[in-house]
């Protein structure tokens, strides 16, 4: 059976446009580095790129900082801010629905001696803005909440938190992995001090991310070397990667309202056919407050392990969202958190999300082979 | 265009790009994903792994892919560092090595970490004696690279690693950035407990490489996040760099013999034809130095002016590496090695590889004396 792939926010495929844009770029192969001609001619396209970058955000190229991808640009918001502005205080908040680049390096920075509240969330999926109010202190030097969560698609109110972190001394990252390309991030309007983007969700090559560093805002490097992205993040550039993540920006930005269209409209149809096909789900979050591109659904009577093996040998490559350990998957802690760790929501769910490759008959397909699938499972 | 400048980066063989693109293409799945898409690409990884490893004579379990040169060292420095310090907080290294190895140990002395920098001979060699005598009960790691990006030199990697054989509880980390499929050391019972490896160095991508980490070897992570590699390197696997690194490996073994010689005569050729140039100095020794990188001072020239010079015609060398190229004038490897303000600050770097011909050396030399002669009479 044709495959269809349902799990875009795992990864993407590229754009053949990005593909074209990059393949010359080998041929450009100085280092930006070295102060001759065919170095700087490298220089000029890394430049042009930072500039695509960072109008996308509305920020100043300079605040632009090229990383390895996602996990690293997290890492150095968060253990570079930690560390540079432990003076001021050693407490840093984020929630417990946070992706483990951050999750992992919040538990690093427990270690080290810092302290980190982890905000709940209600049962559509986002924090509750009181809460996170009452859990700022004197202490608080970092708010890392992401915009968008990777399982459930549900957004985060970041323009609120926003709002509410720019009188206080604490800076807010927001890990915009999930969001970038399909919610407007303007850093002009919201003041968000540090934002986290991956190529790799956005139909842009692997192993490229940027950064988003507030000019004034104090971070210490997690690598040191070199004088590259201004000793930010040392490092021969990636450069051919750089030219590649910018065009699968430039295509972004210029898709976004179709994209939203389209992927809305996908969504749209999933669950109509399921409904048309009489089976029991639940979607998990508030429909309104996800993202158009992904969305979360629960199949009583079922077990994710099974729905995925026979979702994959139907062709349908969807996933659970949550981290998988030889072949065991363990129940969703984002699911958990909105429901409960008891609630069988935790251990049925199943992540779709949808992108470059998908077109409106898949969609229809798709949701069909899902529905016998979870027909035969129940029965 | 005449590229002469190999050490700063080189030109990705056609397969490279041509493996990048297929598996970019045909593999996008994410490795860690359990549908067909996913398990395809982590087939592939695994191939690349497998790969890696035979090519290295490791196991594949000792390989853990990264973004590149100075990734690695930060992750093996940092990453012993911290994870061993409750033994020690000593660590060696040597004057010459890469700013990613040289601010790494900084950064770690901020940290309340004890770092010896060695010094270099005339030639830019550290002294086997030296490192011996400099272990302390409290070194936890000795870190030297294999080949001087600068210079060319070769430093005692075989006699260090012996050395370290004998002292168990300190780790060894080997910068082999410049020196890997040029010099061989082989990695197996060493003594050698890590070594860097960088992509775009042997005709690989831009932000590919690999480190080498000894099994059973525990270093703390750089980056915390999804346990991809093991653990010791968390983040969505860059598949296609990945595979596209151990084909540049796998090319830049194969055409080793064939290379070795071509460069050893262009070498020899550009020693002949420099040594002909009224007041220029060749700085690399005539011993312990690699084909591919010739360092060379004319007293009196401002580096930056010939590489301009040079670049007017198309020509593209280097002065120091070009990490390095934004500190002011002078060559921190040239002054470790006790040369002459003279010297140190105009030193110039050829670097060859494969693609370079004889006609690319004379054209080289010839617009050389060209423009030194033409300084000169500025200069009046
Ligand atoms: C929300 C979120 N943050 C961070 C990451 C990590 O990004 P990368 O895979 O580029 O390291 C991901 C994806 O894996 C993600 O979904
Ligand atoms: C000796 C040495 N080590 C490390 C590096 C850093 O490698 P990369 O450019 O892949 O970060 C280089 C090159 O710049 C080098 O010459």
């Amino acid at each position: 059976m044709n495959p269809i792939y349902l799990d875009h926010a795992a990864t993407t495929p590229m754009d053949p446009e990005v593909t074209k844009e990059m393949l010359p770029i080998f041929e450009v192969y100085g280092n930006p580095s070295s102060i001759h001609s065919f170095g700087r001619k490298a220089r000029q396209l890394l430049d042009q790129s930072r500039r695509i970058a960072a109008s996308s955000i509305h920020a100043n190229e300079k605040d632009i900082v090229f990383t390895s991808g996602g996990t690293e640009a997290d890492n150095i918001a968060m253990i570079g801010t930690a560390h540079a502005n432990q003076h001021k205080g050693k407490h840093i908040i984020t929630t417990v629905i946070e992706h483990h680049a951050t999750l992992h390096t919040a538990e690093y920075l427990e270690k080290q001696g810092f302290k980190v509240t982890y905000l709940p969330v209600e049962e559509n999926g986002q924090i509750e803005l009181e809460s996170f109010k009452a859990a700022l202190t004197d202490e608080t030097i970092l708010v890392s909440i992401m915009a968008v969560n990777n399982e459930t698609g549900v957004i985060q109110p970041i323009q609120e938190i926003a709002d509410i972190v720019k009188d206080h001394q604490a800076y807010f990252h927001t890990d915009a992995v999930q969001a970038y390309g399909l919610l407007d991030l303007n850093v002009n309007e919201i003041s968000i001090d540090l934002l986290s983007v991956s190529s790799h969700k956005i139909n842009g090559p692997k192993g490229i991310g940027f950064l988003y560093i507030r000019e004034g805002v104090l971070v210490e490097a997690l690598q040191h070397g070199g004088q590259q992205e201004r000793k930010r993040r040392p490092g021969t550039e990636n450069v051919a990667g750089i030219i590649g993540f910018a065009k699968a920006i430039q295509i972004a930005q210029q898709k976004r309202e179709e994209r939203i269209n389209t992927y809305q409209a996908y969504k749209q149809s999933f669950v109509e056919t399921l409904e048309q096909e009489a089976i029991n789900f639940f979607v998990n979050g508030e429909w309104e407050k996800t993202i158009p591109s992904t969305i979360n659904i629960s199949f009583p009577g079922t077990n994710v392990e099974s729905l995925l093996t026979n979702f994959d040998l139907a062709g349908i490559a969807a996933s659970s969202g949550s981290a998988c350990t030889a072949g065991s998957v363990e129940p969703s802690h984002v699911l958990s958190a909105m429901y409960g760790s008891e609630n069988e929501r935790t251990t049925n769910s199943i992540r779709f999300s949808f992108g470059l490759a998908n077109n409106q008959d898949q969609i229809i397909e798709a949701a069909k082979r899902v529905a016998s699938i979870v027909k035969r499972l129940v029965k | 265009m005449i590229y002469l400048d190999n050490s700063a980066t080189t030109k990705p063989y056609p397969e490279v790009v041509e493996s990048f693109r297929q598996v970019s293409e045909k593999y996008y799945g994410n490795p860690s994903s359990v549908h067909s898409f996913g398990t395809e690409a982590e087939k592939l990884l695994r191939m690349a792994k497998q790969q890696a490893a035979s090519l290295l004579h490791v196991h594949e379990d000792e390989i853990v892919f990264t973004s590149g040169g100075t990734e690695g060292n930060n992750t093996a420095i940092k990453g012993i560092a911290l994870a061993h310090q409750n033994r020690g907080k000593h660590i060696i290294t040597t004057q010459i090595e890469h700013p990613s190895v040289l601010e790494a140990c900084t950064a770690l002395e901020r940290l309340g970490f004890d770092v010896t920098y060695l010094p270099v001979n005339k030639q830019g060699i550290v002294s086997v004696e030296d490192v011996k005598n400099a272990i302390t009960k409290d070194t936890i790691l000795i870190s030297i690279m294999h080949v001087n990006n600068e210079l060319g030199t070769i430093q005692p990697i075989k006699e260090v690693g012996a050395i370290a054989k004998q002292h168990p509880k300190l780790f060894f980390h080997v910068d082999h950035v410049q020196g890997f499929g040029k010099v061989s050391i082989p990695l197996h019972d060493s003594g050698i407990d890590l070594c860097t490896i960088s992509g775009h160095k042997i005709h690989g991508l831009k932000g590919t490489g690999l480190l080498y980490i000894k099994r059973n070897t525990t270093i703390f992570p750089l980056m915390h996040g999804g346990d991809q590699e093991m653990g010791y390197r968390s983040g969505t696997e860059n598949l296609a760099g990945i595979v596209s690194l151990v084909k540049a490996i796998r090319l830049y073994f194969d055409h080793a013999n064939t290379r070795t010689n071509h460069v050893k005569r262009l070498n020899e050729k550009l020693r002949a034809c420099l040594s002909e140039i009224n007041g220029l100095v060749i700085n690399t020794p005539d011993h312990d130095y690699v084909d591919h990188i010739l360092n060379f001072s004319l007293p009196g020239f401002k580096p930056e002016v010939v590489i301009h010079a040079l670049g007017e015609k198309e020509i593209y060398i280097s002065t120091k590496s070009a990490c390095s190229s934004k500190q002011p004038d002078e060559s921190v490897v040239l002054a470790a090695c006790g040369l002459d303000k003279a010297i140190t600050k105009s030193g110039l770097r050829v670097s060859l590889a494969y693609d370079n011909c004889e006609e690319d050396i004379e054209a080289f030399c010839e617009a050389l004396k060209m423009i030194r002669n033409q300084l000169s009479e500025v200069m009046g």
